[in-house]
């Protein structure tokens, strides 16, 4: 951390005994990563899009209008084409990209909390409740996430909200994992044993000393839990297996476009499958800058979809 | 040794159990029941009855899975609800197709990655390095099914070189025999692969190369190529391996989508018409086959690890 001390210098002659605070920390990496950084300005400029971008450019992305249908993009009024529904692409991957980016977010959350949570409960305690808590998380990892999803998909008709949990009940394992191990080197710790002795309890311990200490790895965890989700969202939809339509995601989208592949209509393709990279990655490139800001050591599974 | 081997198997045997129980949880926990799942929403109350009856749903749920589990030792998986066939049949015809689709596309990345990954270390900070970095980065952030459709659009619709199609024959061998069609599946579920372990060759070397035996070796006279042949790739290669084992999910989740999206009659598109059509004892049947998979690959994964390097096993 020795180049933020330097970057604030007059400052840092009287504050260099307490560390920067958190916010501080980020702000300090987010200004010196520039990977993280673009990955900020492209995930502002995509959630402008797909949130104020209807103020600009009004669609219907509930009615059909067969008349309009497969439009080239820069036909009159439909920059980037229409689909095979008629549905105006420009419009549509506004619409669809709040569904990915909602519940991506959301799902990421919650599977981050969740996965906090456990962790933190098996860490702290350890013993045969940690034995047991973890064999159960180690059996749901062995069947590869995606499965797990499709067969939740297939019982329950998802709507957003369904989704979200569906995504968040599959996605809070590998958090788990991670936050017990943060935990368990936590525990032997000379203020947890402090903390024990003036009277404090598991629930106490849990939530005002393992959870705030491991922060970093959870929010970094997050950041890419969140990237999982909306790639998971994204899965889904392209199997067939997330919101019915007219609701429309990035996936679905490219789902309706592998029929028009024969005969190229490539503004199918492309808008929505560029979008959910761009949005990926940067979700990715901050929690790298995260990462680095908060020194966490993690392995990226960079797969296990 | 031997105890690490029977501490190991016995810890994959118990997570075995618990896959079986996730299953078994995940078939009860259809709305109304499997009953309603397959007779739909407008069967009478009699037929519901009497198809729990006839499925043995009616039982206690403990002696149900005391059954369920009986039958999965004996590798009788259920019969599925569409296809008149018991699901063992079905993965016997169909899991040999995918495990041939998986083994081209894991032999495609290795043949690319490992040079890609040493190439990555000796020019570390050069431009080959960072251009090859970024598109490690990504091809990580690019789902499969895009990824695919691109190439479809190119090299399907656009250049005409390949069918978008994968090969349609009954048997393995057939499938062989169409090796054009083979052609795009293969790539696109082999490009996520090359960019992960092509970042794992590039770090892996570098932290041989770091090592002192290869500045001995150097002071010895050897030559760079000598070096990375005899000492570093031999010591960077057998991490690689196991990754391999630890990939399986992934790799196992490539399948259903690529087979899905090039119609490869394989487990992973038969997985998803299941899906399709609510074939829920296929359904599970695929997902308990994929986790127990899963769960052997980590195992000799591991094994195989404390066999190759003896420090594994006085750690563990």
């Amino acid at each position: 951390m020795t180049a933020t001390a330097a970057g604030t210098a007059p400052a840092a002659a009287e504050t260099a005994v307490p560390t920067p605070s958190l916010a501080r920390r980020t702000l300090a990496v987010f200004t010196r990563n520039k990977l993280a950084l673009a990955g900020a300005v492209v995930l502002v400029a995509l959630s402008a899009f797909c949130f104020l971008g209807p103020l600009f450019h009004s669609t219907d992305q509930v009615h059909t209008d067969l008349g309009q249908a497969n439009l080239a993009p820069g036909s009159p009024g439909h920059p980037l084409g229409t689909t095979d529904l008629g549905y105006d692409m420009l419009g549509r991957l506004m619409t669809g990209g709040r569904t990915s980016l909602e519940v991506g977010l959301a799902a990421g959350l919650l599977a981050t909390f969740i996965g906090t949570v456990y962790g933190s409960v098996a860490g702290y305690f350890g013993g045969w409740l940690d034995a047991a808590m973890m064999r159960i998380t180690d059996a749901a990892l062995a069947i590869p996430a995606l499965f797990l999803l499709v067969v939740v998909a297939a019982i329950v008709t998802p709507s957003k909200l369904v989704l979200i949990l569906i995504i968040a009940s599959v996605a809070w394992l590998s958090p788990a994992r991670l936050i017990r191990g943060e935990a368990l080197a936590l525990r032997s710790r000379d203020y947890i044993h402090a903390m024990r002795l003036m009277g404090g309890g598991g629930t106490r311990a849990v939530f005002r000393h393992i959870v705030p200490n491991a922060i970093g790895t959870v929010v970094v965890n997050a950041t890419f839990q969140i990237a999982d989700a909306i790639l998971y969202v994204a899965y889904l939809s392209f199997l067939g297996l997330s919101i019915p339509p007219p609701a429309a995601d990035w996936g679905s989208m490219l789902s309706a476009g592998i029929t028009y592949t024969q005969v190229g209509y490539w503004w199918l393709i492309f808008p929505p499958g560029i979008a959910i990279v761009l949005v990926v990655a940067a979700f990715n490139f901050i929690g790298d800058g995260l990462r680095d800001a908060f020194d966490v050591r993690l392995q990226k599974s960079g797969g296990n979809r | 040794m031997i105890r690490f081997l029977i501490k190991r198997t016995a810890q994959a045997a118990v997570v075995l159990l618990l896959v079986s129980v996730i299953v078994f949880v995940l078939l009860h926990q259809l709305p109304g029941g499997p009953a309603r799942a397959i007779l739909g929403p407008k069967a009478t109350p009699q037929a519901v009855e009497h198809f729990n009856h006839q499925q043995g749903y009616d039982r206690s749920l403990p002696l149900q899975y005391v059954k369920y589990l009986g039958r999965l030792l004996t590798g009788d998986l259920g019969e599925s609800y569409k296809l008149n066939q018991t699901v063992s049949s079905l993965l016997a015809d169909r899991l040999p197709k995918t495990l041939v689709l998986t083994g081209l596309a894991i032999a495609l990345a290795a043949v690319l990655a490992i040079p890609l990954g040493i190439l990555q270390a000796v020019r570390r900070g050069r431009a080959a390095d960072y251009l090859l970095t970024g598109m490690a980065f990504l091809a990580y952030a690019t789902p499969v099914f895009f990824l695919g459709l691109v190439l479809i659009l190119v090299f399907s619709q656009r250049l005409q070189l390949f069918p978008a199609e994968a090969p349609q024959a009954d048997t393995v061998g057939g499938i062989l025999g169409d090796l054009p069609g083979l052609v795009l599946p293969v790539v696109t579920m082999a490009l996520g692969v090359i960019a992960a372990f092509s970042r794992y060759m590039r770090s892996a070397v570098l932290d041989n190369l770091g090592e002192e035996y290869v500045r001995t070796a150097r002071a010895k006279g050897q030559s760079s190529a000598r070096i990375m042949a005899r000492h570093v790739l031999r010591n960077a290669l057998i991490p690689l391996a196991t990754l391999l084992g630890l990939y399986l999910p992934t790799l196992f989740s490539g399948a259903l989508v690529v087979e899905s999206m090039f119609n490869y009659p394989g487990m992973g598109l038969l997985f998803w018409n299941a899906a399709q059509g609510s074939d829920f004892p296929v359904l599970l049947g695929v997902t308990f086959v994929v986790g127990v998979a899963t769960v052997i690959g980590s195992l000799i994964t591991d094994i195989a690890y404390a066999v190759l390097d003896p420090r594994i096993r006085s750690v563990s």
